[in-house]
This record gives structure tokens, C-alpha cells and sequence, in this order.
């Protein structure tokens, strides 16, 4: 019973941080990072040198700077984001973008590790559970015991004279 | 020393077939008890023995590819497309591994050395050493016919010999190319010898754990090496690459930390088994795999199956390996279905609250970690078979799967050393989690007033986020791990009066495994602090004439002049850059920018000083073509320097680790005799 009250002084005392520390993020204001470098990381660069196009940094690689160009461009159209990674995607092909979609066979990419980690969870919390049913029936079989074992403890009990006659 | 060198090839081959076949052979005639005109303990001893002179014939094949570079044989195909005249002599030997036909043979002679070693060690018991080095001599067999037939490096040019070479590539000219490949290979080729315990341990229904001993210290050495080449890489990436950071989830980066991940499970999961007697099954799949990675990193980067940064070494040996790594498996699998009766493990589980269900779910976020990489790795071509569409797997899908999985990985390092065996009380949750618990909220708070806020402008910043996350766990666990030292110090402290760091000492010797692994884990912590300050890197990119200034964080970068410089590799062009810091001038970087003659390939040399607190990191981009003028980049990364740190902690807490216990020491001690009482002896540990 103790330590019921104790767990739940625990939860309440966590809660009550997380309540204070939500209100202080909620007011926290710096530095923000501009939709061109939000953009900019997530195109790749096309050179072949596989980096992301606001790190590709290859002396005189006219792909990025090109890309950079029509990236600039696109936001300064006013164009939304979708029209932009649409226009580049439409241009270079799906490689252009450093990670895949949500739509279609794309959606895979992502579901597909935590749809394992879950699996992999539950299954580890069943086999834990399993495993720990099975022990706690062997300690009951062992409890309850068999007439040889009650013999046996007899026997012990009358010869060492623990609680024999 | 061509022609030397591809008979010395064709020997060892030759030696390694002969340690196979014979190996075998013996094997299954000690396993059958059939009747041979030869005993068969002698022609496993021969067996051994050539496995000792494949070695030798390995190395010879090794050491006249090197004299090859060095003596500029530009008869050789592969020096002419590695090497040339004016390379300097530290990188003539990473020219051995800068190509696909060097770095099979590095592979193939490293597998020789280990091979060497471990057929000196015979002795410790003889059979399964004999089944371990027949199953080497299997996969020597297989990386020497690849270096015969199908990548030879010693096959000669065609047509007029050239004067001199094309170079090394450009990206492999910084000193710790010249370790970190050779770092890494070993930490890769090292994982085939558990691998070969294993499979030998099961082919021959070895009793017991010993096998689990006897692998522990190869392990644990090779997964320090591929520690050890994974961070090699990391700082060569971050000083060479010039884009700010140090891991790119490329492919090649991948390969590398996907056996790492299986391996570091593997670490972990022995202890039940050695312990408990738990997961048999479960730690041989996890070696199988562990080696089955390792070949699968080489088919990835190697064959050209994906496109990387690294492509410095690809061809067509893809078929090799695939064809290998099915056979690899098949033989896993067949002799596991065939002896997995003899892998039956006691389950001895009380609580799903416990270390024994830590250890579970610490290999299974691990394996998860592993599964999500090569998912992104192998994604592309499973899109382009699927829907005939290549997609890229980059650093955002990374960073938006494995790093809360990582986070979590993170947590149960903290949490399982708090775990009782067996089950846990609510009385002992208080007692071990109080402090850490404490230090995580003291964390949060001390990290949202230093800046880390996952909000700006009403946008939620998910780096930020998971740094906070990454900061207040790592308080955590430091402080379990920090209480654990103090716990046993403590209790030693007040049985033999030592001070508390004499204590600490004693305690680690006692126990080098645990404590060796908890340090381990403290810089494991450190080195997560170290990632989580990537999140706040900022970066100013600038033209800049003589004079003109660029302020970044707390510093001003003066421009003082460029100049030119040249040697007989490259011509190099370099910013001189005075830096500011409150007003006064605090040092001068000069940021390189190199032209390497023989391939004209460019190469930045970046200029960083490094701080606890942060990393200045500047880059001479070239200059602009329009105006002539320099550009220059420069960032400011914090708490980089961390991740170097984190590393040195990693290495001593393994060093730590492999150190045999001290033994508790048997001390005499005469006390006068009284009719009654003999002459005792005392027993205790040092004091």
C-alpha cells in the first residue's frame, strides 16, 4: 500500500514537471531557420556525389548551383513547398528528393520500421511474459510437491529431529 | 615482383584449399570414428599447418603489391590507377586499399593474420580450434579465388607502360586514410572469427559456454577495431568532406554500423547465455548475421549496387559475394536445423521488470536499428523493382526513424545496469532511479535556459526536440552509471578504509567486465552529447576581399590575404584568416583549397579549432568566377569535440573490460595458538 502512494506521488511529481516545462516551451522564441535552408535539405544534389544539396560544397559544381538558382527562384515566385519539391521532382525524377514520399509505395519506406519495432516489441513482451508464466508454474509445482517429496521431507524431519516425534 | 606476387597469390590459395579439404576430412572422420589409413588428429595438424603457410604466401602477395607502389611499377594496372611518382610514402600504403583488387587483398591477408594467431593458439583446445580454422580456411578460399579470378591485383597493363600514375584519389590523401581503412577491414574481417567458433561450436555440439569464453576477447577486440574505424571515418568525413559534418547515412557509412549494431548485440547477449544459460539460439544467429553483414557491406559498396560518396572502389564481383553469402547461409542454416536440439537454453525469467528482460529489449532495439538501416539502404532498389522508380534514402529518413530508436537505446543503457536480476522491487526502482531521474529534469531545465528549445517562432524545431531529449538522458544515465561506481566505491571504501578513488579502482579490477563496460557506457553518453549539438550548428557563407570581416557565434573572421602554394602532388590556394574573439585577435586559420596534378581533382582542407563548447570549422570554397573574389564558409558546430572524447572513454572502458579480474589473493596470517584453536588461515581479497 506504501509504496502504491509512493508510485503515484512519483507520476504526479513527473506530470506536474512536464505540465511546467510544456508552458516554458510553449514561450521560447530564437533563432528560426529559413525556408530555403529547410528546402535546401531536402533536395539532393544531382552531381552523383550523393550529398544533400545545401552540403554539397564541390568547387565549381555547376548542379548545385543550378539547383540552388531554381530553388531560389521557386520561393521567390511565391510558389508553396509542394509546387517547388513537385517542380524539382518533375524536372530531375524522384531522386532529387532526400528522402521518399508519404503517397504510394513510398509510404513503406517509413511504415515499415516502426511497424517491425512494434512487432518485435510486442513479441519480446509476450516471450517475457511466457517465459515468466512458465517459471512461476514450476514454483508452484515445486510448492505443491509429490508424495515421494513429502516422504522425503518426513524422513529428513524424523531423522534431524526438526519437528519429529 | 608482379609475376611474385600472383604466384604467391595462387599458393595461398592452393594452402587454404588444402586446410579446407584436409581440415574437413579430419573433422568428419574424428566426428564418425571411421577407420584411415591416416590418423586423423595428423592430418588436421597438417591442416593447421597450411593454414599457418597460407599466411605466409598471403603475405608475401601483400608485401609485393606495397614494393609494387613503392617502387613505381606502372607495368601493374592497378599502381597506374592508384598510384603515382610524387605520392607521398605514408599514402603509397593506402594505395593497397584505395582500389577493389588492394582491398580484397588487405582483406584476405588481415583474414591470414587472424587465422595465424588463432592456429598458434591450438592448444586451448585443440578440436574446436580445428573446426574455427577449417571454416576461416572456407572463407580464405573464397576471398583468394575473388583475388585470383575475378579482381587480380597484380594483372599487368595493356599496351605502352606510362611514365607515371593518375594518383591517389584526392579524398584518401589525409593521414587517417592511412588507418582508418585498415581499422575498419580489421574490425570486419576480425567478426569471421566468432563466426567460425560459433558454426565449429555447433557443428561439433561443443558442451557448455566455453566457446562463449573463448570468443569473448576476439569479439570484443574486433568490435573495438570497428569502433575504432567507424569514429576513424566519422573525423576523416567531418575534416576532408568540407560540408560541416561527419555522418551522412551514406551507404558505405551504413555498411560500416550495421554489423557494429548486430555485434554490439552479440556483447551483450553472451552474458545471458553465460549467466543464465539463456538465448543460445539467439546469440549463434546473432553472430551468423553479424558475419553475414560484413559481406553484405562489401557487396553494397564494393559491387556498385548503390550509389555513394565512397565510389573510390567499385566493380562487378557482386555475383561472387552473392552466391558466397547464400552459401554462407545455407550452411547456417542447415547445420543449426540439424543441431538445434543441442542450442536448448533455460528461460529463467521471473518479471518482465529485470536485467534478463533488459538485456531482451536492449538486443531488440539493436537489431531494430539495424533492420531500419538496411531497410534504407536497400530501400532504392527494392522501389526500382517494385514500382521502376529510384528513390533516395537520405539523412532526413535516417534522422526521422533511428534516432528516436536510438534515443531509446539510449535510455535502456541507463536503466538495465539498474535492473536486479531476476525481478525488481518498488523499493529498489526508488532507491536506483531517484538520482537519475532528478538529474534528467535538472537537465531539461538546464538545456532549455542554455538554449535548446524545441520551439522557435511558434515552429516546432524536431532537432531541437530530440537534443533535449538526447541531453536529459544522457544526465540520466551518466548519473546511474556515476551512482553505480559510487555504490560498490562506497562499500569497499568502508571495508578497507581506501579513499573513495582508490576504492573506484579497486572496485573496477575486481569486476573489469562490469565496470569496464559501464565506462563503456559513459562514453557512449559522451558521445551522444556530442551528436545531440549538431542540431544547433550554424553556418555564414561569405565573399570576402582583403579585410572584409564574417562574424559567426562569439567570432570575427578578418581576412588578412590569400595566397598560392605548389609541390610536385598539388598546387594548393589558401584564405590567411584572422579570428576575433571579444575584441581581441585570438588565432589565425588558414582554410586550403588543393588541385592534386596527376588526377586534377580538387580537395578542400578544411581549418577547424576545436573547443570543448564548439567547433569553428572554416572552409575556403573557391573563388567566384563572376567577381574573382574568395569564399569563404564557416560554421560553428557545438560540442563536436565531445564525440572525439566519447571515443578515448569507449577504447580505455574496452581496454578495461579485456583485463582479467583481479583475483581475490590468499594472505596468511599467524595469530598466537590457544589450546583450542589451531592456526587459522585468512582469505580475502587485497587490501
Amino acid at each position: 500500500m506504501k509504496s502504491k502512494r509512493g508510485l503515484s506521488f512519483w507520476i504526479q511529481t513527473a506530470q506536474a514537471l512536464a505540465l511546467v516545462l510544456a508552458v516554458c516551451f510553449t514561450l521560447g522564441a530564437s533563432d528560426s531557420g529559413t525556408r530555403y535552408t529547410e528546402l535546401d535539405h531536402k533536395l539532393m544534389c544531382t552531381c552523383g556525389c550523393a550529398e544533400i544539396l545545401g552540403e554539397c560544397n564541390h568547387v565549381g559544381c555547376t548542379f548545385s548551383t543550378q539547383e540552388l538558382g531554381e530553388l531560389r527562384d521557386g520561393i521567390g515566385a511565391g510558389n508553396s513547398d509542394k509546387v517547388i519539391l513537385d517542380s524539382f521532382v518533375a524536372k530531375y525524377g524522384a531522386v532529387v528528393l532526400a528522402a521518399p514520399t508519404k503517397q504510394g509505395f513510398d509510404l513503406v519506406a517509413w511504415i515499415a520500421p516502426f511497424a517491425v519495432f512494434a512487432a518485435a516489441l510486442l513479441g519480446t513482451i509476450l516471450l517475457l511474459r511466457h517465459w515468466a508464466a512458465g517459471r512461476a508454474q514450476l514454483a508452484v509445482q515445486s510448492e505443491a510437491g509429490s508424495p515421494e517429496m513429502d516422504a522425503i521431507r518426513d524422513r529428513i524431519r524424523r531423522e534431524t529431529g526438526d519437528g519429529g516425534n | 615482383m608482379a609475376t611474385f606476387g600472383s604466384f604467391a597469390l595462387l599458393i595461398a590459395l592452393a594452402l587454404a584449399a588444402y586446410n579446407l579439404l584436409a581440415g574437413g576430412i579430419a573433422l568428419r572422420l574424428l566426428a564418425t570414428g571411421q577407420a584411415a589409413r591416416i590418423s586423423p588428429e595428423r592430418l588436421a595438424d597438417t591442416a593447421r599447418r597450411a593454414g599457418i603457410a597460407g599466411f605466409i604466401a598471403v603475405s608475401a602477395a601483400a608485401f609485393a603489391l606495397i614494393y609494387s607502389v613503392f617502387a613505381n611499377d606502372f607495368s601493374l594496372t592497378y599502381i597506374v590507377e592508384h598510384s603515382n611518382r610524387a605520392l607521398d610514402g605514408k599514402y603509397k600504403f593506402a594505395a593497397m586499399w584505395s582500389g577493389q583488387e588492394g582491398s580484397l587483398l588487405l582483406w584476405a591477408w588481415l583474414l591470414g593474420t587472424y587465422g595465424f594467431v588463432l592456429r598458434l593458439l591450438h592448444k586451448g583446445d585443440v578440436k574446436l580450434y580445428a573446426y574455427a580454422g577449417t571454416i576461416l580456411a572456407a572463407v580464405q578460399v573464397f576471398f583468394l579465388s575473388v583475388i585470383n579470378f575475378a579482381a587480380p591485383p597484380f594483372a599487368l597493363m595493356k599496351g605502352a607502360i606510362p611514365e607515371d600514375g593518375n594518383g591517389l584519389n584526392p579524398l584518401l590523401q589525409y593521414p587517417e586514410m592511412v588507418i582508418h581503412p585498415p581499422m575498419l577491414y580489421l574490425g570486419y574481417v576480425g567478426f569471421s572469427v566468432p563466426f567460425a567458433f560459433a558454426l565449429g561450436a555447433l557443428m561439433m555440439r561443443y558442451p557448455g559456454e566455453k566457446w562463449i569464453k573463448i570468443t569473448r576477447s576476439w569479439t570484443m577486440v574486433t568490435w573495438l577495431f570497428l569502433t575504432c574505424g567507424i569514429f576513424l571515418g566519422m573525423h576523416w568525413a567531418y575534416a576532408v568532406l568540407g560540408w560541416g559534418g561527419y555522418w551522412g547515412w551514406d551507404p558505405v557509412e551504413n555498411a560500416s554500423f550495421m554489423p557494429w549494431l548486430t555485434g554490439t548485440a552479440f556483447l551483450h547477449s553472451v552474458m545471458m547465455q553465460e549467466k543464465k544459460g539463456m538465448m543460445k539460439s539467439w546469440n549463434v544467429w546473432l553472430i551468423f548475421s553479424t558475419f553475414l553483414l560484413t559481406l553484405l557491406g562489401t557487396l553494397l559498396t564494393r559491387a556498385g549496387l548503390v550509389s555513394s560518396v565512397h565510389a573510390f572502389a567499385q566493380s562487378s564481383i557482386g555475383t561472387w559475394f552473392v552466391v558466397f553469402m547464400g552459401l554462407v547461409l545455407a550452411v547456417c542454416i542447415f547445420t543449426y536445423v540439424l543441431q538445434r536440439d543441442h542450442l536448448k537454453s533455460d528461460h529463467h525469467v521471473e518479471s518482465l521488470v529485470s536485467r534478463e528482460s533488459s538485456f531482451l529489449f536492449n538486443n531488440l532495439v539493436l537489431l531494430t536499428a539495424c533492420f531500419v538501416i538496411l531497410w534504407g539502404t536497400l530501400f532504392p532498389i527494392l522501389s526500382e523493382y517494385v514500382v521502376g522508380n529510384k528513390v533516395t534514402v537520405g539523412a532526413p529518413f535516417y534522422n526521422a526513424v533511428a534516432i528516436p530508436i536510438g534515443l531509446f537505446l539510449l535510455f535502456l543503457t541507463g536503466v538495465g545496469p539498474l535492473l536486479p536480476w531476476r525481478s525488481t522491487s518498488m523499493r529498489a526502482v526508488k532507491r536506483n532511479f531517484v538520482v537519475p531521474v532528478i538529474a534528467l529534469w535538472a537537465m531539461v531545465i538546464v538545456a532549455y535556459i542554455a538554449g535548446a528549445r524545441p520551439w522557435h517562432d511558434g515552429k516546432f524545431d524536431t532537432g531541437a526536440f530530440y537534443a533535449l531529449v538526447g541531453f536529459a538522458v544522457s544526465a540520466a544515465v551518466f548519473a546511474a552509471i556515476i551512482s553505480e561506481f559510487l555504490r560498490g566505491a562506497g562499500v569497499i571504501s568502508r571495508q578497507t578504509g581506501k579513499n573513495l578513488i582508490a576504492a573506484t579502482w579497486l572496485l573496477t579490477r575486481r569486476n573489469t567486465r562490469r565496470y569496464g563496460g559501464y565506462i563503456i557506457h559513459l562514453g557512449v553518453v559522451i558521445v551522444v552529447i556530442g551528436l545531440c549539438g549538431a542540431a544547433f550548428n550554424t553556418n555564414q557563407e561569405q565573399e570576402l576581399k582583403l579585410h572584409d570581416k564574417l562574424t559567426i557565434g562569439p567570432y570575427t573572421l578578418e581576412c588578412m590575404g590569400f595566397s598560392e602554394d605548389s609541390n610536385a602532388n598539388y598546387n594548393s590556394a589558401y584564405a590567411l584568416l584572422d579570428v576575433w574573439k571579444g575584441g581581441k585577435k585570438a588565432f589565425q586559420m588558414t582554410p586550403e583549397k588543393r588541385v592534386y596534378l596527376a588526377s586534377g581533382q580538387p580537395q578542400t582542407m578544411v581549418a577547424i579549432h576545436s573547443v570543448p563548447e564548439w567547433d569553428l570549422y572554416v572552409v575556403f570554397e573557391g573563388t567566384n568566377p563572376d567577381t574573382g573574389q574568395p569564399i569563404i564558409k564557416a560554421f560553428l558546430n557545438p560540442l563536436v569535440s565531445w564525440l572525439w572524447a566519447g571515443v578515448v572513454l569507449i577504447v580505455f572502458g574496452t581496454f578495461v573490460a579485456l583485463v582479467p579480474n583481479l583475483s581475490p589473493a590468499t594472505a596468511s596470517l599467524r595469530v598466537p595458538a590457544t589450546r583450542e584453536t589451531p592456526e587459522p588461515a585468512l582469505h580475502g581479497g587485497r587490501s
